[in-house]
């Protein structure tokens, strides 16, 4: 700081214990009136609306569009019908992005579901990851862009991929080598939930130690997963997040038909030795992944995508093309400035 | 200059098909995509909204107010009364050779909402004889927290959601209670702070002026500023529900305030007001003073919205003259969209050469600074030689003119001697002639 400036502000930091000042509740002579901005927080963004991009990974058939329209319950996705053969020959993974807007008691919410037919699909699956890895960047690259604007949009459209729901086969074994390798890769760059799809074929006792033996897996070779344990603020939230990690990955089963249980409608699915309650938490946990997903966690996936993997993002492609704005505005101050000061040193030779 | 960037937008190659219609070059598939869809039962994300309160809850929230006021027109006391509490304030002299500011932060809590406040008041203004340059030190402090924030946004690794947001939300002015019109420093100031922060005036102590004055003077002082083309901050009007009350405050503009945080007793109750010999001035009453509706305004239902405009609308406007100052722009002078990795390089480039250009300069400055040193330094020393010289040749001739004296002295000496050793042989002669007459006449 130059010394003009040194004399013209003096700031005094608030310490604590030395100037806090704490007024304890709202009786009518000490009110100010503060608890009001989270109405008008509230209220303005529920004008603005909600974004939220989630993606589907998983092989032809695991029930990926059929979950989706479950969790949103609506018809998100459009099922593919079997594909017949010249179509599963596809050469390469295609992704297929599909935006609605929903609206419950006056929250709107767009929703964009990005689909990967053909993910593991192939006979030779190397590199099958390549396309989602690169979707994944370019939206970061987008945003990214956009916000090195000098002229800004006010709401930079977000594309970026907030949560990927990645479906593992109910095989009772352990981890394959195509769900190791995409889990590496994609859980450095984006917040992966794992979820056993098509779980009714599993008992209980087969699904907790396929799921113990999945945990084994993912700590074996580092992959972390959202919640990821690193991203935990505070120890409430520790605590809620351990009981989260303690019971991924979810056992799901997915639906979107509906049958009397009990004089209930129920979605369930039917089978000729009874009905699986997709919503009834003994049968599956349908319920938990959709209350992480979207009644409670769903503004903490959209944070940790903009504060960790965004940054993270940012700042490996700003090293990358040796960008250092701090760079560049020390050095405007020092061509505006001039080098007087230098001149005034070198003259006392 | 094939650059990083461009070569990930033309090297699309994970699939020969159309991958998702947002990044295709052709948006006229986009409309239809984003079609509205009816939800078949409760899902649940409605309590998003409270997901996103509840974060800023435990994160806590931010907010600065700037006041600019004559000295003891009673910005302090605002405060203090405005939030309900003593912030240790003490009175500024009237002597201050230039403006200052003075910023304080405090954390407030009311039930589970935490608040840092920042307030930062200015000192002595108005108090100068030449208010020409009154107004600089305030733009230069709202510029200095712009500046922080954009340094802070344009690091490499950054941490946003961390940052204490230091810039100015809110800039209350004190107009003083003339009864007549807004004086030219205030306009001058206003003019200069109304696209750098939310401006909202108020008349400070407002219990000197009687109604009918006070009415006069608000019209006053909106068309004075309505005809300098001053912008203040106008309370928003699209949200529905607040649009009305916005409506009708937006015409009490500007506030006539009184500031007290003294408690008088009034009917059974104890209230803020201000004791007169002729009667009692209720702060909180709203027949009294505009103060319920300035915090009302201020703190209850703008907030957040004083804080969307600083940065959607101040800060943005700020960081585009600066980017642009610095030399970035969006589109190249064939309005083509030039990436910031090429204007950053040719910036760094002509940065580069602007540096190796000066460093030149000095050192040819310095080369030349040296000879004329060595010139001085061999002039300098001629002369010592001379000097030396010259005192040796004086010291010489002294030398001679005393070689010269001694050796007068010397023979003086001689000759005395001389004289001395001629007389004592006279006398002696004279003496032993003298003896051998004695002797003769003995005899």
């Amino acid at each position: 700081m130059t010394e003009k400036e040194e004399n013209c502000v003096e700031l005094r930091q608030s310490v604590p214990g030395l100037q806090m000042s704490f007024i304890q509740g709202t009786d009518l002579f000490g009110y100010v009136g503060i608890e009001a901005v989270l109405d008008q927080m509230r209220s303005k963004t529920m004008k603005a609306g909600f974004e939220f991009n989630i993606m589907v990974v998983g092989q032809s058939g695991l029930g990926k569009s059929t979950l989706v329209n479950t969790l949103f319950k609506s018809k998100v996705s459009r099922k593919s019908c079997t594909p017949n053969y010249e179509e599963k020959i596809s050469k390469t993974v295609k992704l297929h992005t599909v935006s609605h807007v929903i609206e419950e008691k006056g929250v709107k919410m767009k929703l964009t579901v990005i689909d990967t037919p053909g993910f593991g699909d192939q006979i030779n699956n190397e590199n099958c990851w390549e396309p989602i890895l690169k979707y994944v960047n370019e939206q970061y690259e987008k945003y990214l862009r956009e916000e090195l604007h000098v002229n800004r949009k006010r709401r930079i459209p977000d594309s970026r991929v907030h949560c990927c729901i990645y479906f593992l086969p109910a095989t009772g074994h352990r981890l394959r080598p195509i769900d190791v390798e995409f889990l590496k890769r994609l859980g450095k760059i984006v917040s992966i939930v794992p979820i056993i799809a098509k779980a009714d074929t599993l008992t209980i006792e087969e699904r907790q130690e396929f799921k113990e033996r999945i945990r084994q897996d993912l700590a074996a070779n580092g992959i972390h997963v959202y919640p990821q344990k690193e991203y935990d603020e505070d120890p409430e939230e520790r605590i809620l997040n351990d009981r989260i990690r303690e019971s991924i990955p979810f056992a799901v089963v997915g639906t979107d038909k509906e049958h009397q249980v009990n004089g209930n409608k129920v979605l369930g699915r039917k089978t000729k030795w009874g009905i699986i309650e997709v919503e009834n938490v003994a049968h599956c946990e349908f319920a938990n992944l959709r209350d992480l997903l979207i009644r409670s966690h769903l503004q903490d996936l959209k944070d940790v995508t903009h504060n960790i993997h965004y940054e993270t993002y940012r700042v490996r492609r700003l090293n990358e093309s040796n960008m250092d704005f701090s760079e560049l505005g020390l050095s405007t101050w020092l061509l505006e400035n001039g080098t007087a000061d230098k001149w005034e040193s070198e003259s006392h030779l | 200059m094939a650059t990083f960037l461009n070569e990930v937008w033309r090297t699309r190659s994970y699939s020969n098909q159309d991958i998702c219609p947002k990044i295709n070059a052709s948006s006229k598939q986009r409309p239809r995509r984003v079609r509205p869809l009816s939800l078949a039962g409760h899902v649940g994300f409605d309590s998003l909204p409270d997901q996103l309160v509840n974060k800023s809850i435990c994160q806590g929230f931010c907010f600065n107010i700037l006041c600019i006021g004559e000295t003891g027109i009673g910005k302090s006391t605002l405060m203090d009364t405005l939030f309900n509490t003593n912030f240790e304030n003490f009175e500024s002299s009237h002597f201050e050779p230039q403006v200052k500011l003075r910023a304080q932060t405090y954390d407030l809590q009311e039930s589970n909402v935490r608040l840092r406040l920042t307030v930062v008041n200015t000192v002595g203004f108005g108090d100068q004889m030449n208010k020409q340059e009154s107004y600089q030190p305030v733009v230069d402090y709202i510029d200095r927290q712009f500046e922080s924030y954009l340094q802070e946004e344009l690091k490499i690794k950054r941490s946003l959601h961390n940052y204490h947001d230091s810039r100015v939300h809110a800039c209350l002015y004190f107009i003083s209670p003339s009864g007549h019109s807004l004086k030219s420093l205030d306009l001058v100031t206003m003019k200069k702070l109304d696209s750098k922060v939310n401006i909202i005036p108020v008349i400070a102590k407002a219990d000197t002026i009687s109604k009918s004055e006070l009415h006069k003077f608000k019209i006053k002082i909106m068309s004075e500023l309505v005809s300098n083309g001053v912008q203040i901050y106008q309370f928003p009007l699209d949200d529905e529900t607040v649009a009305k009350v916005n409506t009708t405050m937006n015409g009490h503009l500007p506030f006539a305030v009184v500031g007290s945080t003294e408690e008088v007793s009034v009917g059974n109750k104890m209230v803020k007001a201000r004791q007169y010999p002729w009667g009692v001035v209720q702060v909180e009453n709203e027949n009294h003073c505009d103060f319920v509706k300035l915090r009302e305004m201020l703190i209850c239902v703008n907030m957040e919205d004083l804080r969307e405009q600083t940065h959607t609308r101040h800060y943005e406007l700020y960081r585009r003259c600066k980017l642009e100052e610095m030399g970035f722009k969006d589109t190249g002078p064939e309005s083509k969209p030039v990436s910031l990795q090429q204007t950053y390089e040719a910036k760094r480039q002509e940065f580069l050469v602007e540096l190796q250009k000066r460093e030149d300069e000095m050192r040819q400055m310095f080369v030349q600074r040296v000879k004329e040193k060595e010139s001085e330094l061999k002039e300098a020393e001629r002369e010592l030689q001379s000097r030396f010289e010259q005192l040796k040749r004086l010291h010489a001739d002294e030398k001679a003119a005393l070689e010269e004296k001694k050796r007068l002295l010397d023979e003086d000496q001689s000759s005395f001697s001389k004289r001395r050793a001629a007389a004592q042989l006279l006398q002696a002669q004279s003496l032993t002639a003298n003896g051998k007459k004695d002797k003769d006449r003995k005899k």
